[in-house]
């Protein structure tokens, strides 16, 4: 099992490195180190993402409303900035991971107590989020000059050659391996996932257990509300419009399977590479916008192939073992 | 006799004359401006220019009205008022270009002068419309504020909204017309952000990388030119690049001062709400609105109307460092 995954993901990585590869024949300096610093910054809230993600659907559940949590985080930060520029960007960081974990919680609290589909809870809350942010902002936006420059600096501050935003990156990426691979809660994540009934004898609370996953989900939704805003330095209600769906689609490149019980914090981080470099590499190779699209679709249906012939696998082991019991 | 007689004709004439204009200055003209919904600052913009053309017309009161929300149904509430109100003419920007034409008909036939500007009302609802600009207006502005900028030419390139948005694609369209008049100035690519901040950013950057020699990004859209100048000012190319485009005052000002965006342009709202109401003054008036007419706008010159009685302001107007501060706040 596990050498099936470092398997799957020895074959992203050597996916993305021929991606590189054929950039580099088309544009020379794609593969230089600056560059590729460049694409890494770029795909950090999108790594983000896919990680919180990542645990929820590696519990059997979906979050769709990714999205619209951080628009209305990023415009409840955005506000705030523009009310009170005294706030210092630290506490701002904070309330935006906790406003961000609370709407998780909403998910998290209707999926568990109300034992609702997760799919039709995220996209009812991927609405009333959006409807929110018309809400606080009137549908007005908040510009660049409305913003206080520590509040937009914070993300492109460099440390050691790298902007915070990547380094916040990096950070996430190694919570979530000590979290996915080192504790309890990270295998009841699998458990939950993988066989709900046998989690339950097992002793571990499901829902509960998926309510977490929402919440995180949610919170690192919440930080990266605060980064996408400071980043592009405005605010309005379309921002990250339809960006959940990116943010799956990296989780299901990166071999984590929609089923459940299925998935790796390395394979999340090479999807959301890997969308992040077409993404960066298509303006740049002068490729019709017409097939842009058609390619990005074109990578996700080929990693659903590849997961679906691997879930195959396992149904039959099982199988063989069954009967050889029986 | 017969010269008595004529003279007291034309004596009475004479009097019904002078009488009449008594009258009409005695009773001010009241016109209704109908914006999309309330609150807006485009539209307390335009009410501005009404308000300047009243003040310059002397006998015209200004009714600025809307609903609370940018919906048919509540302009249609509006409107019915006005008529009960017996208002002399009504100027609106649409919500819906068909859900008012029954009401604003309604209104024609009790004598309301009816004109749509801004967001335009189908034909039979209206006597005519005012588009802020035109699209061949438009997409030579647009290459024109790159070309100001750059007196000895170079590279320039165009991010757009989606490959299917209409107005962008008209636009570039009638931008590619008249490149000839720009020489030294090259469109070496066209890219889309599909009105998205981060798809935008992330195609500005790839037009910094390819084209190294890029000395204008020209977004004609207003997603897009932020996107691309926060994109040219991460890349420390402010300066060097000049974004330019479509944009709102407000949502520029921040790249206006930080120098990513020498100029840009977008119709203005003052010059539209005063021209509306010149011309529905013009209307009231007697001015008829048939195809081919010319009708006075006051300090705007006049409007000359196409076969769907449709004519265009004026260029859009532009906005740089000399004026940004007076119309970021307005919209």
């Amino acid at each position: 099992m596990i050498q099936l995954l470092k398997s799957r993901e020895a074959i992203l990585a050597a996916a993305i490195l021929v991606l590189i590869g054929l950039i580099s024949t088309r544009y020379s300096d794609f593969a230089a180190p600056s560059n590729l610093i460049n694409v890494f910054n770029d795909t950090s809230i999108l790594i983000m993402l896919a990680l919180g993600q990542m645990v929820v659907i590696v519990s059997r559940c979906i979050d769709l409303s990714v999205a619209s949590n951080l628009a209305l985080t990023g415009m409840v930060v955005a506000t705030l900035n523009m009310m009170a520029p005294g706030v210092p960007v630290p506490v701002l960081l904070l309330i935006a991971v906790a406003f961000g974990a609370m709407l998780g919680a909403i998910n998290g609290v209707l999926v568990w107590k109300l034992d609702l589909p997760p799919i039709v809870v995220t996209l009812g809350t991927l609405t009333i989020f959006r409807g929110l942010i018309f809400l606080i902002s009137n549908g007005e936006w908040i510009n660049a000059h409305e913003m206080t420059a520590g509040f937009k600096a914070f993300p492109r501050y460099d440390v050691f050659g790298l902007s915070l935003l990547s380094w916040l990156a990096i950070a996430t990426i190694a919570a979530f391996f000590v979290l996915v691979t080192r504790t309890p809660l990270g295998r009841a994540f699998f458990a939950v996932g993988g066989n709900p009934h046998a989690a339950v004898y097992t002793g571990i609370d499901v829902g509960y257990t998926r309510c977490l996953a929402f919440i995180i989900s949610g919170a690192v939704a919440g930080l990266c509300g605060y980064l996408w805003v400071a980043r592009y330095a405005v605010a309005y209600v379309d921002i990250a419009g339809g960006f959940e769906l990116e943010v799956v689609a990296a989780c299901v490149i990166g071999g984590i399977s929609i089923a459940g019980g299925i998935g790796s914090v390395g394979g999340a981080v090479l999807g959301a590479l890997f969308l992040g470099i077409v993404k960066n590499a298509l303006p740049v190779v002068d490729i019709s916008p017409f097939w842009q699209l058609a390619i990005s679709g074109a990578a996700i249906i080929i990693a659903v192939a590849f997961n679906a012939r691997s879930e195959r696998k396992k149904g039959r082991i099982i199988l063989k073992q069954a009967e050889r019991l029986a | 006799m017969g010269i008595l007689k004529k003279f007291v004709t034309a004596a009475t004439i004479g009097v019904a004359i002078l009488a009449s204009t008594a009258a009409a200055q005695a009773e001010t003209k009241r016109i209704a401006l109908v914006v999309k919904a309330l609150g807006i600052g485009f539209f307390e913009a335009a009410a501005k220019g009404a308000e300047e053309a009243a003040k310059e017309l002397g006998d015209v009161e200004i009714i600025y009205t809307g609903p609370t929300d940018t919906t048919a149904e509540g302009q249609i509430e509006v409107i019915n008022s006005l008529i009960a109100q017996k208002v002399d003419a009504i100027a609106v920007s649409a919500n819906d270009t068909d859900a008012l034409v029954p009401t604003l008909k309604k209104a024609m036939d009790r004598g309301i002068k009816v004109i749509s500007w801004d967001s335009g009302v189908a034909k039979e609802g209206r006597q005519l419309h005012l588009n802020p600009s035109s699209n061949p207006l438009i997409g030579n502005m647009i290459i024109k504020l790159a070309a100001d900028n750059l007196p000895d030419g170079g590279d320039v390139a165009v991010l757009s909204a989606t490959t299917t948005s209409t107005n962008q694609n008209t636009w570039i369209e009638e931008m590619n017309k008249v490149m000839g008049n720009y020489p030294g100035i090259n469109v070496v690519a066209t890219v889309y952000g599909d009105d998205k901040a981060d798809k935008s950013y992330t195609e500005a950057q790839g037009l910094m990388k390819a084209h190294p020699n890029l000395k204008a990004i020209i977004a004609p859209t207003s997603v897009g030119i932020v996107a691309a100048a926060q994109a040219v000012s991460d890349a420390g190319k402010a300066g060097e690049i000049n974004v330019t485009g479509l944009g709102l005052p407000s949502e520029m000002a921040g790249h206006i001062a930080s120098g990513a965006s020498k100029s840009f342009a977008i119709w203005n709202p003052i010059d539209l709400g005063y021209s509306a109401t010149m011309l529905a003054y013009s209307l009231i008036n007697g001015a008829e609105a048939t195809p081919g007419a010319e009708i006075p706008m006051g300090r705007m010159g006049s409007l000359t109307l196409n076969e769907d009685t449709e004519g265009a302001m004026a260029d859009p107007f532009v906005y740089d460092a000399s004026n940004i501060e007076a119309f970021k706040d307005i919209f």
